[in-house]
């Protein structure tokens, strides 16, 4: 706990240090002031009970969900997001204070139903308090906040939510970038070979195999025939979707007669993929902004637009891969001092990292992140109370995300979200939330001999 | 409390270090094995500032300066530092329209708001020091100094050439150059270009993404400096230059005058001409626009090496010096002159004078009938089996004498002249069809032959010189190590005697200082042997050019030359005394012949340029 202590402060005093270069006097003050004000929160939060945080759990919840709802009304547009409390000279971004208190309420949630994460009825609520914040920030529009908040499906996993869920969501993502990438009339007959591969895979019958394969080869020939002379208006896609269909009542009777579970599945599955591909396409390219699109687009290297959407990316890979193998040298960025990448104070802040100290200084700032990290489950596991832990986990997803996301755009590897490396970039209300999220944790940690559950 | 899924704790710390890994690979990817990221941020903050060279400065001869450097200013202009300014103020002191302030502004404003774009080109320095001190209370304005040409005197521009900024076809062909660069054209300025124009350097900077200077790239040790352009030595004689000038003043025509022992030009007159400062700076584009399309006087047009005329009786030392070398003739040779030559149908005119007439003789009278049998029997000569074989070795000789083609000189417009060969008269009358006869103008310098003011001048050189000449330049030396084109120390010899130029020779002295029949005595100097001959070239469109050509003293000659005066008549007249002033100046530098040069100045012959031009058909060929 005091190592963990050490490193924030550690961190804190780093990111003190770059902000006096690559900013003015008056972002470098302010941070100032903010990380003051930190310890000052830091000591109230050590102070305080820790029995505090899981009695008052629901109600910090309720007091952040308010103020999200509020910051849609009152709060101030900033490039074209309302996420913003202004007062004064000092703006509060209440969805970074929205974390902690869905962590809080998370784990309060499930503080005595953590082995029923198989039930709908312990699921439903637990998503429910993470989706509600995810849906409001997306309102602002806020994407990055969204992604964080599902960042606790990780604390989910962890207290026994179907792995299966879980990788079909992964599962999703995949598809939803190949989908982007690919035609998906492609995609999809690669979809059904995989099928008819698992198919074999569980059976092992050859004929079986066969006559399905011919069903449905005979459907989709007929069906392609019939569009080609006559219906003439049928995409290639509805084609697969309609054969798919029709070859699917084709398989029933088999299905039925031999109670064949595990063929079913599959083709449930097959069926679902291929329908999601299609709305994936769909919304990709009726749905989604242009600047989302772009984004998206940039990142899985359709585009190479280096003035537009892509030049803050492209920049931003010059300057961390121009820092070389031993780096620049402190204050010898030459990217970063002559401001070629915009918003490094804040989301590109690991551009300065990458220039300046090189390859060597990126391995040590990750390999400190994954320390804390692994480090933070280790001391969550060892918690008596289930609602430390799972607080601690939702840390540990929190932390995880921002500094994933976050290095990951700023090495060309993620789409372009703007989401804060936690205790460096600048930003007060980024590092009131990291501190609160953390030293509420430690102050948990320190209280763990306490009664709680 | 036992958790059932306490294992899963190992899944979530693998997924962290997996996305750890995946972050450090791309890393690696981008820091250590590509290096093409560094080169991209080098690109983005280094700025390459061109050094501008001064460029080499001309001096004529005897070290007189003749073109050198100014300073000029370019006032830029970085649109996003500029505060409100008072903008009537501002446009007086630099002496332009509240119109043109607004549109410079608006097409900064377009180029770049941060990086900073010319306001306006080269201010002249009276305007900048009385702006200089005002330049503080205008933020965002500052002056870039650049050199702009000038000239000691206003002469000499169809020499010198001029300096203007590089055309963007070029910039696109020749590395070398950028936008913005100057470039000499024309003159010795683009024949030299490469030794005048130095080179670049290079100051690097560091800049910031709104392209504002941050400071020097690695303290200046990558730079480098601009180096000055060679200064060049013109063999010009600039006082000779502008006297031939003046002496060509509301005239038409040219002077060519050259050194015959090194072929260097030492005066280079075109008439009407222009002053070379009319094409510095920011007028220059305006002005040459003016000098272009003034189609009457055409000052751009160089007469003295880019004007064909046909050389008239200038050519009859020529065809005397053919005659003797074939052994067609010898200097006693004596033929009669009945006012002219008649043969069968032809009649070549001739003025009076005592008959007949030896070599020397008719040189000095200018007799026409002498030349045209001398003509005749060097193409009649019984030597070669035909007419068309004897006619290309007399045109073999006048190419050695730099007839019929480009001389070779340092400007690259030279006209080639015209001197036909049998195949174009076998062409013309069908093989065989023609006859000395027909072609015996060319005996008196007309007919089919055309040439420069610039030829006839080296011609004049190699008689002076008795059989050899350097191809006519005009630069004596470059830079330090007075390195000079091969091609200009190379002796060019003409397969004549050098016995035989002496009749010649002591024709053309007569010419000058001979008794009654002398054709060109008002160019005689008390003390100066000059030996000449006059020449009248046929204009078909208004009176004939007046020619001379001369060079003095006979012995040890310092100077050749040919004067063209168009629309003048004889050649007597006009250009024997231009060349008689000429020459005294440049040997004695001084005129004793007042009346005569008073004359001369005040000659104005400008006039006939815009009379209406009058198609003459001859019946007749004469001479002078």
């Amino acid at each position: 706990m005091i190592v963990m202590g050490w490193f924030n402060i550690y961190a804190a005093v780093y990111n003190d240090e770059h902000g006096e270069i690559f900013d003015f006097t008056q972002r470098y003050g302010k941070q100032f002031i903010w990380i003051i004000a930190t310890l000052v929160l830091a000591v109230f939060i050590m102070i305080i009970d820790s029995r505090f945080y899981l009695f008052f759990a629901w109600f910090i919840y309720a007091i952040t969900m308010l103020l999200l709802i509020l910051v849609l009304v009152l709060g101030k547009d900033i490039n074209g997001a309302r996420s913003w409390f202004e007062f004064g000279p000092i703006s509060l971004q209440p969805s970074e204070f929205a974390k902690f208190g869905t962590a809080l309420a998370l784990a309060s949630f499930l503080n005595n139903r953590s082995n029923d994460l198989s039930k709908l009825k312990v699921i439903a609520p637990a998503v429910g308090i993470i989706l509600f914040p995810a849906l409001l920030t997306s309102l602002q529009p806020d994407l990055g906040s969204t992604i964080v908040f599902f960042s606790f499906f990780l604390v989910l996993f962890r207290e026994g939510m179907s792995p299966f869920i879980f990788v079909s969501g992964l599962l999703m993502v995949l598809l939803f970038f190949l989908t982007v990438l690919f035609n998906n009339v492609y995609l999809g007959i690669v979809l059904i070979a995989i099928a008819f591969l698992m198919v074999w895979l569980s059976t092992r019958k050859w004929k079986l195999l066969l006559t399905g394969l011919v069903t449905m080869l005979f459907i989709g020939g007929i069906l392609y025939t019939l569009n080609y002379f006559v219906i003439k208006s049928l995409g290639n896609e509805t084609i697969l979707v309609i054969t798919l269909l029709l070859s699917g009542v084709a398989y029933a009777y088999y299905f039925y007669t031999k109670k064949a579970i595990t063929l079913f599945v599959i083709y449930l599955f097959l069926m679902g993929s291929v329908l999601y591909i299609n709305s994936v396409d769909f919304a990709f390219n009726h749905v989604l902004k242009p600047h989302q699109k772009e984004r998206i687009e940039i990142m899985l290297g359709f585009k190479t637009d280096t003035h537009g959407t892509g030049y803050n990316v492209n920049q931003s890979i010059i300057s961390v891969g121009s820092g070389g193998f031993k780096g620049k040298g402190y204050l010898q960025g030459t990217q970063t001092k002559f401001k070629f990448v915009p918003a490094q104070s804040t989301d590109f802040i690991f551009c300065t990292v990458g220039e300046e100290w090189g390859f060597l200084g990126s391995l040590v700032v990750i390999g400190l992140y994954v320390f804390l990290l692994i480090r933070l489950i280790i001391l969550a596991e060892r918690q008596r109370s289930n609602f430390s832990r799972i607080y601690g986990y939702g840390v540990v997803s929190i932390l995880f995300m921002h500094f994933f996301i976050n290095i990951g755009m700023a090495i060309g590897l993620v789409p372009v979200i703007g989401i804060p490396l936690p205790f460096f970039s600048y930003g007060g209300s980024s590092l009131w939330g990291f501190t609160l999220l953390l030293f509420i944790f430690l102050r948990l940690d320190a209280g763990k001999t306490e009664y709680l559950a | 409390m036992k958790d059932a899924f306490v294992n899963r704790k190992y899944m979530v710390m693998g997924l962290i270090i997996i996305a750890a890994v995946a972050l450090i690979i791309r890393l690696f990817i981008i820091q250590v094995v590509k290096d093409t990221y560094r080169l991209s941020a080098d690109n983005n903050v280094l700025r390459y500032v061109t050094q501008y060279p001064a460029r080499g400065l001309i001096y004529d001869r005897y070290g007189n300066l003749i073109v050198f450097n100014q300073a000029a200013y370019d006032l830029m202009v970085v649109p996003a530092q500029t505060a409100k300014l008072d903008t009537i103020t501002f446009c007086n002191d630099l002496g332009i329209s509240i119109e043109v302030f607004r549109e410079r502004m608006k097409a900064a404003k377009i180029y770049s708001r941060r990086a900073p774009s010319v306001f306006l080109k080269q201010i002249s320095m009276e305007t900048y020091a009385k702006f200089q001190e005002k330049l503080f209370t205008y933020p965002g304005f500052y002056v870039q100094p650049r050199t702009l040409r000038k000239y000691s005197r206003p002469v000499a521009a169809h020499l010198l050439g001029y300096v203007s900024e590089v055309d963007e076809a070029l910039v696109k062909k020749d590395p070398y150059y950028k936008t913005g660069d100057y470039i000499g054209k024309l003159g010795i300025e683009e024949a030299y270009e490469k030794d005048l124009r130095g080179r670049r350097g290079v100051k690097i900077f560091m800049v910031d993404v709104y392209s504002r200077l941050k400071g020097s790239y690695a303290k200046g040790e990558m730079d480098t400096v601009a180096e000055h352009g060679s200064d060049i030595i013109s063999g010009l004689d600039l006082d000779l230059q502008e006297y031939g000038e003046k002496l060509m003043q509301n005239k038409t025509g040219s002077i060519v005058a050259i050194e015959p022992e090194s072929g260097e030009i030492l005066a280079l007159v075109s008439s009407p001409n222009y002053d070379p400062g009319l094409l510095v700076g920011r007028v220059r584009s305006e002005n040459f626009a003016r000098l272009q399309s003034d189609t009457i006087y055409k000052p751009l047009f160089n007469r003295a090496f880019m004007a064909s005329y046909p050389p008239g009786s200038t050519f009859k030392p020529i065809n005397g010096l053919i005659g003797l070398q074939e052994r067609v003739i010898v200097p006693s040779t004596e033929f009669g002159c009945s006012n002219g030559y008649h043969a069968g149908s032809i009649t070549v005119k001739c003025h009076s004078h005592r008959s007949p007439l030896n070599l020397v003789e008719a040189i000095a009278i200018s007799c026409n009938s002498y030349f045209c049998q001398t003509y005749r029997r060097i193409l009649e000569n019984p030597e070669y089996s035909s007419i068309s074989e004897a006619f290309d070795k007399w045109k073999t000789y006048l190419n050695e004498f730099g007839f019929g083609k480009k001389l070779g000189s340092e400007f690259p417009n030279e006209l080639n002249g015209v001197i036909p060969s049998s195949a174009y008269f076998d062409k013309l009358y069908h093989k065989g069809g023609w006859k000395a006869l027909t072609v015996i103008s060319m005996a008196i310098g007309q007919g089919e032959i055309g040439t420069t003011p610039l030829q006839m001048a080296n011609m004049t050189a190699a008689i002076a010189n008795r059989g050899y000449y350097y191809t006519p330049h005009i630069v004596k030396s470059i830079g330090s190590d007075h390195k000079i084109d091969p091609r200009f120390t190379v002796k060019h010899t003409i397969s004549i005697d050098s016995i035989n130029f002496e009749s010649i020779i002591k024709g053309m002295e007569d010419a000058v200082n001979g008794g009654p029949g002398a054709t060109a005595r008002g160019a005689a100097l008390d003390s100066i042997i000059i030996c000449g001959k006059t020449g009248t070239a046929q204009n078909p469109h208004g009176d004939d050019h007046s020619v001379f050509i001369a060079f003095a003293p006979k012995d040890h000659p310092k100077i050749a030359i040919a004067v063209y005066v168009e629309n003048s008549g004889f050649g007597a007249t006009y250009a024997a005394p231009v060349a008689s002033l000429m020459i005294e100046k440049y040997l004695r530098r001084r005129i004793t012949n007042k009346p005569m040069e008073q004359r001369m100045l005040e000659l104005n012959l400008i006039h006939k340029l815009t009379e209406p031009k009058i198609e003459k058909q001859r019946t007749y060929l004469e001479g002078d």
